[in-house]
């Protein structure tokens, strides 16, 4: 019972320091794979399966892989992969049949997506104003491109094949489709009983059926419907009925976009004296539309996918050109490689993409 | 500006009346859309003449001359085309549900592990959802099919435990075979089961009512398993299995599942898997975390607090997106035309061939899949009108 015992506390006591097991490494490995007895069990079945699988297929893959021959037999011997079809066949993979020393053509359009797609998916860019007209153009551009003439060697679209094809139907599908699936959706909120009834029977129909059943339909009853002289390449027709059917998909996208804007925008828009198709394309659509992208590009991932099942109606985009190489007697046996390679090629892709639409979902997500 | 309005209202012109515009453009179009049918009905007609083909359902009627090596009911290459496609039409049914069943339970599975707190087990989960659904499924269902061809020939089958075999020419396994008496055990587990369900019902509405609980699970289970189990022994175990022995070509006994229906139905599930998995997070992340704290601020035990409080709302999330998913895993079975497992679209494609009416195949696709997809929208809107919150 001293004095000093009473005295009060006049200064803060300085924070300690957190225990050392909670924090850095240690800390993080303690709670997010050590926190309780279960979850230790888990981390080391889970790295008993990374250790059974990863390093089985490092060694496949990579280090007992032959690369360089001129087909199977080269591979002979070793237990990896055979990559040698890779150095043979990565034109026709990458081109189909496109006539190799026009090759460029292909590159050069799709070096200019970039420059086509940023202004659209970026914003604040310099330039912006005029990289909008040359995104416009840009479709015109790369048809002229890859089909030719006016001084280009023409190149039919039968020609067409690899991956080329899938980028091209892919895209030509999703800009195609961005305009008709703009106005399906304005129809299907539209007043006009008539309008309305016409778009959700199109977007219901479209979107009920398997897109394999549309591919037939543009191999056989296309030719059907059309007089003979309006007679279309495959890859044309096959381009029409997926923008027919991505436009469906499309359509559903953007009428979430156009729920989510504020009611006040409609009718400040109104109040501004605007009338439907002002207020749309001046104020609604601008803002739908920037809020759709993700959905957009989520739509572009599944049709650049599907793209993959023209290979029903006999057009040899990557996966058919890997199919029939496979069943070749020169490469029999490389099932496993050739798919493996292609399901590498789409899945970069498609997961990048994924990623940037990811990304842009949070963003726009906060400035709201 | 009040100018302008002026001008514009007493104009009266057809150009600025709503009314009247609307009117106007909704003729425009129903007279291009009847224009285009019209035009394309015409050109049809032209084609089909001059190819010397006609159009009608009776061909549905003539003799197929194609074999269908997986049919859940009766057919020969003597049968008719129509029958060949409602075999189509089941093998699609057979897939489509197979693939439900496994890609709910894969996707409810990886959906829940990817929201594990470990983090290997989360990022695995990822591993497996962000690999399968970047790749087109076309492509994986040609993959599986390859590795299914690539397993031993017959003579050298893989077994497990002696019962199941698998070799070049798919799974055989052991058939159950019902014996008389099997009929009142199955008969005694369906009556059980509604009576459960009746007693849940009601000691629902008790407890809703008067808050007192009622041991539903020991009587249920009673109820569904006991009674029809202590039937199956008294009546002597009315059930063997007809087992698959191995012959000098192939087996005898058991049934088989073709490569074909395997890689398919393997890769729908994984593929599908992958995207309920994403639905299944969403759902459980769409629950807020003071739902669970209130639960356990009342004192309910984890377990509970997930089967009473979180599920439920989590379902009211996860349902609409998966009866969507269910729907495209059965537009996806369409896909079985690349490994040559005979549904609906394949068959379809065989009929097209040999027949050459290709506007009625496509047709009949059409509505079947329509009606397929409306059936499963009409379920979608029933489920959510029950389970949507009453706002008070």
């Amino acid at each position: 019972m001293t004095e000093g015992f009473h005295r009060p506390q006049t200064e803060m006591i300085p924070n300690r320091a957190a225990p050392a097991s909670s924090v850095g490494i240690v800390g993080w490995v303690r709670t997010n794979l050590l926190s309780s007895w279960v979850n230790v069990g888990l981390t080391l079945l889970g790295f008993y399966l990374i250790w059974l699988v990863v390093p089985p297929l490092l060694m496949w893959a990579f280090f007992d892989a032959t690369y360089i021959g001129t087909d199977r037999f080269a591979c002979a011997g070793a237990s990896g992969a055979c990559w040698v079809f890779l150095d043979q066949r990565i034109g026709q993979f990458l081109y189909g049949f496109y006539p190799s020393d026009q090759t460029w053509r292909v590159n050069i359009a799709l070096f200019l997506l970039i420059p086509a797609l940023a202004p659209l998916l970026f914003d604040s860019l310099p330039f912006a104003k005029y990289g909008r007209w040359f995104s416009l153009a840009y479709p015109f551009i790369a048809t002229f491109l890859l089909i030719g003439g006016f001084g280009l060697e023409e190149i039919p679209t039968n020609k067409f094949g690899g991956f080329m094809l899938n980028i091209t139907v892919g895209l030509s599908g999703i800009f195609l489709s961005l305009p008709v699936g703009i106005l399906l959706a304005l129809g299907r909120r539209s007043q006009l009983p008539f309008v309305r009834i016409f778009c959700i029977g199109f977007i219901e129909v479209f979107r009920g059926v398997p897109l394999i059943t549309m591919m037939f339909t543009a191999a056989m009853l296309l030719p059907l419907f059309l007089p003979p002289q309006f007679s279309m390449d495959l890859v044309v027709r096959v381009i029409i009925v997926v923008t027919a059917f991505a436009s469906a998909y499309m359509a559903e996208v953007i009428r979430g976009g156009l729920a989510g804007i504020d009611r006040g925008q409609y009718e400040a828009a109104q109040a501004l004296g605007l009338g439907y198709w002002k207020s749309m394309l001046l104020i609604i659509l601008p803002q739908a539309l920037k809020y759709s992208i993700p959905g957009i590009v989520n739509t572009f991932i599944a049709l650049f996918k599907d793209t993959t099942l023209v290979i029903v109606i006999g057009l040899f985009d990557i996966l058919n050109i890997g199919r029939s190489m496979v069943a070749n007697p020169d490469w029999m046996g490389l099932g496993i490689e050739t798919y493996a390679i292609i399901a590498v090629s789409f899945f970069t892709v498609c997961f990048s993409i994924s990623r940037y639409s990811l990304g842009l979902e949070r963003r726009l997500d906060t400035s709201r | 500006m009040t100018d302008t309005q002026k001008s514009e209202s007493s104009s009266g012109s057809i150009w600025t009346n709503e009314r009247a515009r609307g009117i106007v453009s909704q003729v425009l179009l129903v007279g291009g859309v009847i224009a285009v049918v019209w035009f394309l009905v015409s050109n049809t007609n032209t084609n089909l003449e001059k190819a010397g083909l006609e159009l009608g359902f009776g061909f549905l009627a003539d003799q197929a001359f194609f074999e269908i090596n997986q049919n859940l009911i009766e057919y020969s290459s003597t049968s008719t085309f129509g029958r060949a496609l409602l075999v189509g039409l089941l093998n699609t049914l057979l897939v489509s549900v197979l693939g439900i069943i496994t890609a709910t339970i894969v996707g409810f599975v990886m959906g829940v592990l990817r929201l594990s707190s470990n983090w290997m087990v989360s990022r695995m989960a990822g591993v497996y959802v962000e690999g399968i659904r970047n790749v087109p499924l076309l492509l994986q269902i040609i993959f599986w099919w390859t590795i299914l061809s690539g397993l031993p020939r017959v003579a050298n089958s893989l077994s497990i435990g002696n019962a199941i075999y698998l070799n070049n020419r798919g799974v055989r396994f052991p058939a159950p075979v019902m014996e008389p008496g099997m009929g009142f055990v199955i008969v005694t587990a369906i009556i059980g089961l509604m009576v459960a369900m009746i007693i849940s019902g009601w000691a629902t509405r008790r407890r809703v009512a008067t808050g007192q609980g009622f041991p539903i699970i020991w009587i249920n289970l009673l109820l569904i398993f006991m009674f029809p189990v202590l039937l199956f022994l008294m009546l002597g175990r009315p059930l063997s299995f007809d087992m698959p022995v191995p012959g000098r070509f192939n087996f005898s006994g058991g049934i088989n599942i073709t490569p074909e229906l395997v890689a398919l139905w393997w890769a729908l599930t994984l593929y599908t898997g992958s995207f309920i998995a994403e639905t299944v997070r969403a759902g459980i992340l769409a629950v807020s975390r003071g739902q669970t704290e209130a639960a356990y601020a009342l004192g309910l035990p984890p377990g509970l607090t997930m089967r009473k409080v979180v599920i439920p709302q989590a379902l009211r999330v996860i349902v609409p997106p998966l009866t969507s998913q269910y729907l495209n895993l059965t537009k996806n079975s369409s896909l079985a035309i690349v490994v040559g497992y005979q549904d609906l679209v394949s068959v379809g494609n065989t009929v097209l061939n040999q027949s050459g009416h290709s506007i009625e195949i496509v047709a009949i696709w059409l509505v079947v899949y329509l009606s397929l997809s409306l059936a499963t929208s009409a379920f979608m809107n029933w489920y959510n009108s029950r389970i949507a919150l009453v706002e008070r």
